[in-house]
Formats: C-alpha cells, sequence, structure tokens
C-alpha cells in the first residue's frame, strides 16, 4: 500500500479503500487542520471497517437472501435469467419429496454420529494434553495435523482404508475374527464411515479449543475442590466443565453447523462427482448432496435455492431448540 | 496464557505424585491440582495412541503413494514405502493436472489470506482503539456473521459470478472469502489487550491521521497475530471444497476440487489418487512441520478469547 505517503496532504481526509459507508464526502474541507482532524476522527473508524462489511454484504448477505427470492420461482441453470413465480411450490414439492426426508435424515444421524464423539473424545484428548509433559509441542502438533489434510485428500485416504476388498481397515477386522464389511453399500457401516473422516479432521482442533480454555480456569477453583476432597474426576466434572463451559457452546455451534452443510467427505467416500446421490441408494446423501443434485444434476436452481433455505432453517431450529433445552435444564437445577 | 506460578518441581517428585493418589493437603502445597499434575504412564500411552491415529493416514498416504496399484490390494497391505514415490508424484503432477491445481490454490489462498489479514487488521483496530458510533452494535453484527454459513448462498452466487464473467475463473472463488468475521474479532481482542492507548494518543498529538497511526503503530506490533491469521486462513482457504467445486471446473481446478476428479474415473489407479493426495497436502504439511507450535498457540489464543 503507498497510502502512508499521504501523511499531511491537505487536499483530501484520509485516504479510504473504497468505502462507500463512509459518511463525510471528500473534499469538503480543504487545509483546514481541525476540521481535518475531525473528519479523519469520525470517518476512519468507518472506512476500517468497511471493507468487511461490504464484502459480506455482496457476497454472504445478500445471497442469502436472494436464496430465499430464487426459492420461490422455478429457474433453470442453463437459463438462470428466466424466474417463472412458482410461490410455495418449490416447498410443497420438497416436503412430498422422500429423498429430501431420506436426506434430512441421513444428514441428522451423521451429524450426531460424528458430532458427539469427536466433542467427547475432544474432551478427553484436552485433559490429557493439560498434563505437564515432555514432547507436548509434538502431541500438540499431531493432533492438529488432521485439521490441515483437505476434506479431499482426507476422504480419498479413508475411501481406501475403508474398502470392502482390500481395505485396511477390514484387513485388521479380519485379524481378530470379524467379516469384512461392506463400508459403501450398507446404511450403517457408510455413515460411520463418513462420520470417522469428520471425527478424524476435527476431533484435534476442538481439542486445541478446550486445552485453551482449561488452561484459563483460575487455579484457586482446582485447590477449593481439592480441600473438600474431590478427586480428579470429581475436580474434571465440577471445576474443568463448568470452567470452560462457553467454549463447549462454541464448539457445539461450529460442529452443528458443519454437520447441517456436510458435503465433501460423502461425496469422495461416493467417489467423486458421480457421488452426489449419495451412494446407490441414497443411503448416505446428506442435504448438501442434495443441494448440488437439484441444482448442478437437474439443472432445477429453483430447488437447489429451497434446500439451501430448508438447511438454514434447520440450524435455526437446532439452536432454538437448543436454546429451550438449556433454558429448562437451568429451570430445573 | 496463564503461567505457571508454582515453584518447579523436579520430575521424579511430580510424576510419582501424579501417579498415585495424593493427600489432599500435599496436593494443596503444590499449587492447584488438576492443571500442574504431570502425565504418568497412561496419559502417554492414551496420547501416543492418539497422535498415531492422528499421524497414520498420511503415513499411509505416504506409503500407497509410492507403490503401485496392485501391491496396495495385496493381503495384507503394505506398510512400507516401496520405489515409485517420484514417478507418481510426476504423473499426478502432469496427468491429474495436479501442478495447475497447486497453483491456481497458491494463488487463490495466498490472495484470501493477505486480504482477511490486511481487512480484520484495519477493522480490528477500528473496533479495539477508535471511537464512533455503533461500534459496539456492529461489532455484535460481525459476531452474529459467523453463524450464517457462507455455503447456503450458493445459487444466487453462481449466478452473480456468471453475470460477472468470472465463471470457473479464480476471483469466483477468491472474492467471496475476501474478509473473516473470526479474523476481525480475533485482531480486536489482540489489540484490546496489547496495544496501549497512549500510543495511538502520541500518535494523534504528533499530528498523524489515522492511516498514519495504523501504518507506523499498529502494524508493527501486530506482526505477530497477523502471521497467526494469514496461516490459519491460508489452510481453510486451500482446503475450502464446497464453493470451489461448484464454482470451478476441472480445467481449472483448486487442489481439493482436482482431487475429486482423481477418484472419479473409471479405472481407479489407487496410487496415481494416493500421489495426488500426497502432493495437495505436502504444502500444508510442510507449514505444519515449520510453524506448527504458532499454528498450535493461534488456534489456543483464538479460543480463550472467542
Amino acid at each position: 500500500m503507498a497510502t502512508s505517503t499521504q501523511l499531511g496532504s491537505s487536499a483530501e481526509p484520509p485516504p479510504t479503500h473504497g468505502s462507500p459507508v463512509r459518511p463525510d464526502g471528500p473534499g469538503k474541507a480543504r487545509s483546514k487542520v481541525p476540521l481535518m482532524h475531525r473528519l479523519d476522527v469520525k470517518g476512519a473508524p468507518y472506512a476500517f471497517i468497511a471493507p468487511f462489511f461490504v464484502i459480506f454484504a455482496a457476497f454472504s448477505f445478500y445471497p442469502l437472501i436472494y436464496t430465499a427470492w430464487i426459492s420461490l420461482h422455478q429457474v433453470e441453470l442453463s437459463t438462470f435469467d428466466v424466474m417463472h413465480w412458482q410461490g410455495l411450490d418449490n416447498y410443497t414439492a420438497l416436503v412430498a419429496d422422500e429423498r429430501f426426508w431420506n436426506a434430512l435424515r441421513n444428514t441428522i444421524t451423521i451429524g450426531v454420529i460424528s458430532t458427539v464423539p469427536q466433542l467427547l473424545m475432544a474432551l478427553g484428548l484436552a485433559h490429557l494434553l493439560n498434563y505437564r509433559m515432555r514432547a507436548s509441542t509434538f502431541f500438540r502438533v499431531a493432533a492438529i495435523t488432521p485439521y490441515a489434510t483437505s476434506v479431499g485428500a482426507a476422504a480419498l485416504v479413508f475411501t481406501m482404508l475403508f474398502q470392502r476388498d482390500f481395505g485396511m481397515i477390514n484387513w485388521g477386522l479380519g485379524l481378530v475374527g470379524v467379516d469384512p464389511i461392506d463400508w459403501e453399500n450398507s446404511t450403517g457401516a457408510s455413515q460411520t464411515a463418513i462420520s470417522a473422516i469428520v471425527i478424524w479432521r476435527w476431533t484435534g482442533y476442538n481439542a486445541l479449543l478446550y486445552l485453551a480454555a482449561m488452561q484459563a480456569v483460575p487455579l484457586e477453583r482446582y485447590e477449593a475442590a481439592a480441600i473438600d476432597g474431590a478427586n480428579r474426576w470429581q475436580q474434571f466434572r465440577t471445576v474443568t466443565v463448568p470452567g470452560i463451559k462457553a467454549t463447549i457452546v462454541f464448539t457445539i455451534v461450529l460442529s452443528t453447523i458443519g454437520a447441517t452443510q456436510l458435503f465433501g467427505e460423502p461425496l469422495i467416500f461416493g467417489q467423486g462427482p458421480n457421488g452426489v446421490t449419495g451412494g446407490i441408494d441414497n443411503q448416505y446423501q446428506t442435504l448438501g448432496l442434495l443441494l448440488y443434485e437439484e441444482g448442478w444434476k437437474n439443472y432445477q436452481m429453483g430447488r437447489a435455492a429451497t434446500v439451501a433455505w430448508a438447511m438454514f432453517l434447520l440450524l435455526v431450529l437446532v439452536f432454538v431448540l437448543q436454546r429451550v433445552i438449556s433454558r429448562l435444564r437451568n429451570r430445573t437445577h | 496464557m496463564t503461567t505457571d506460578t508454582a515453584p518447579v518441581r523436579t520430575g521424579a517428585a511430580g510424576r510419582s505424585a501424579a501417579e498415585q493418589p495424593v493427600p489432599a493437603r500435599r496436593r494443596r502445597l503444590r499449587q492447584g491440582a488438576g492443571k500442574q499434575h504431570h502425565a504418568g504412564p497412561l496419559a502417554y500411552v492414551l496420547l501416543g495412541f492418539t497422535a498415531l491415529v492422528s499421524l497414520f493416514p498420511l503415513y499411509w498416504t505416504l506409503v500407497a503413494a509410492s507403490t503401485d496399484s496392485s501391491r496396495i490390494s495385496q493381503t495384507p497391505p503394505p506398510f512400507l514405502p516401496g520405489p515409485n514415490l517420484f514417478s507418481n508424484l510426476s504423473r499426478a503432477w502432469t496427468e491429474a493436472a495436479m501442478g495447475k491445481a497447486m497453483m491456481n490454490s497458491l494463488i487463490v489462498a495466498g490472495v484470501i489470506s493477505l486480504s482477511t489479514v490486511l481487512f480484520a487488521t484495519l477493522a480490528g483496530f477500528a473496533f479495539a482503539k477508535l471511537r464512533f458510533k455503533g461500534r459496539n452494535a456492529l461489532l455484535m453484527v460481525v459476531i452474529g456473521t459467523m453463524m450464517v454459513p457462507p455455503q447456503l448462498g450458493v445459487v444466487p452466487l453462481f449466478m452473480m459470478m456468471s453475470d460477472l464473467g468470472w465463471g470457473q475463473q479464480l476471483p469466483s472463488v477468491i472474492f467471496p472469502t475476501l474478509v473473516s468475521a473470526v479474523g476481525v474479532f480475533f485482531m480486536r481482542q489482540y489489540f484490546a489487550e496489547s496495544l496501549p492507548d497512549e500510543l495511538v494518543e502520541a500518535g494523534r498529538v504528533d499530528g498523524a491521521h489515522s492511516l498514519r497511526i495504523f501504518w507506523s503503530i499498529v502494524l508493527p506490533i501486530a506482526r505477530a497475530p497477523m502471521a497467526v491469521i494469514f496461516m490459519i486462513t491460508f489452510v481453510h482457504a486451500w482446503n475450502d471444497f464446497f464453493w470451489p467445486f461448484i464454482a470451478l471446473d476441472m480445467t481449472n481446478p483448486t487442489v481439493p476440487v482436482a482431487l475429486t476428479q482423481l477418484s472419479a474415473g473409471y479405472v481407479r489407479d489407487q496410487s496415481l489418487i494416493m500421489a495426488g493426495a500426497l502432493l495437495g497436502t505436502l504444502p500444508l504439511l510442510a507449514m505444519f512441520v515449520v510453524f506448527g507450535r504458532q499454528i498450535v498457540g493461534g488456534i489456543m489464543q483464538g479460543a480463550v478469547k472467542g
């Protein structure tokens, strides 16, 4: 940026980064330092935060709202400038569509069996990482290495490890006398395998978030609990977990958002672009895959937008439900 | 970060204390149970197992990428690298267009990371140290945007990008992610804690305008957190999948998009696929090997404050 050279230039208030939000028009003040200064002090903060809001509004907020509008139309991928008003037809069609309920079921099932064990294991791992030990940096970096692996690479490796005939996991199970499992074609097994990819990638990351929060729990609380005779497990339950509650809620929110959007893992597990149906019987088609199938395989953008909006409503519903449950629990306690 | 206020203990004493139940009084003397226990053998075993599970799939990627498909499908599967690593890598580079994909990913992730760092630092500084109307409300809006998954807007986004003439072009995956709410929040927390008001005031007294203060006072002291945001954003941008998969096609893919193509063929060359996966992961792994400690620290700092 060459903008720093403008110090003392009197023609304009401080340069901005393309900031339509800026309230003070340029050129009002000519070389009057106090006015300049006032303009700067008033205007610069808005100029500094403007890029974030402009880009978010243009590429996130506006598309989200426009999705709702599109979902009320019939729009084809090839001619998407032509929109036919449909009212709520897309929604009634969606609700009548067995594939939607199947995808919703799969999304929720995979969401639960990937998120719950993931966060519980992350909690345990964080507890272990919180010990004083040798090689702690190694263990921490090892734990988040999966986070550095892209969905693509991770899903490819796991697809191979989960191969029915020569995959390493079936081979290992065979050593302990378990018959080969058809990880791709059975509903439960395929959803388990996909969850394993998610768990592998995100457990260490969540563990680091918990670890950071654990280290911020004041020592005195442990001392007090120890004086009361609490053993280590009781300390963990009565001091550690309540102490990191905010972070736990945060990770639940993040994981829930991630789970409703699940796309890459099942797509690649189903072997690439041909896998959008989520297996032969749609046994692991998620809402994300259904959205893609409607929009970019069936060329029905209106319907794809309907699925997207349904995903958003699902997310809202989950959070409302979570709020209600935590309210009720607080009341009973 | 908490500092360790307990007196330094010799390893032997501390470890034996951690292994057996200790009377409460002794524990109290050690100032704080719980966090300062030394890891016992069981903890090492469990952590070792976790590290193994975390690293094995990557190791096996290397094994599979260095052998040929017939050996991968043997029983038992190979556990040691074979001789074909470089031939497989170069095939993936050319045949599977991984070379082009890596170049594209480098451009996309590089531009996104730079702009995220710049805009997050600007906005974070404004939110932490400048006074303006609506500051708190706007900050709440920033935090609220984290709850909106950008994936939900892909249908209109796709139309927009076509209208802008960016269909299948890199700008279509760069523009939507030029800023990050997490980054803004992270920088705000950093400045609120680490940038003394006096420094900003001193700059004002000297007559510097806001951008000058930002450039000569704020940027120099914010290098470390900026580096953290850069790396974390780079990881996310490099691995981003859903939108790039929709926006780009196989003639001009990023790495994750190209990887789906590798696995989609009818004749699946397993070691070629794994070579591609390895190639696409190597840059990030290299970054983790060199800057792992900083990345871990960055994720953890963000967590405490978030």
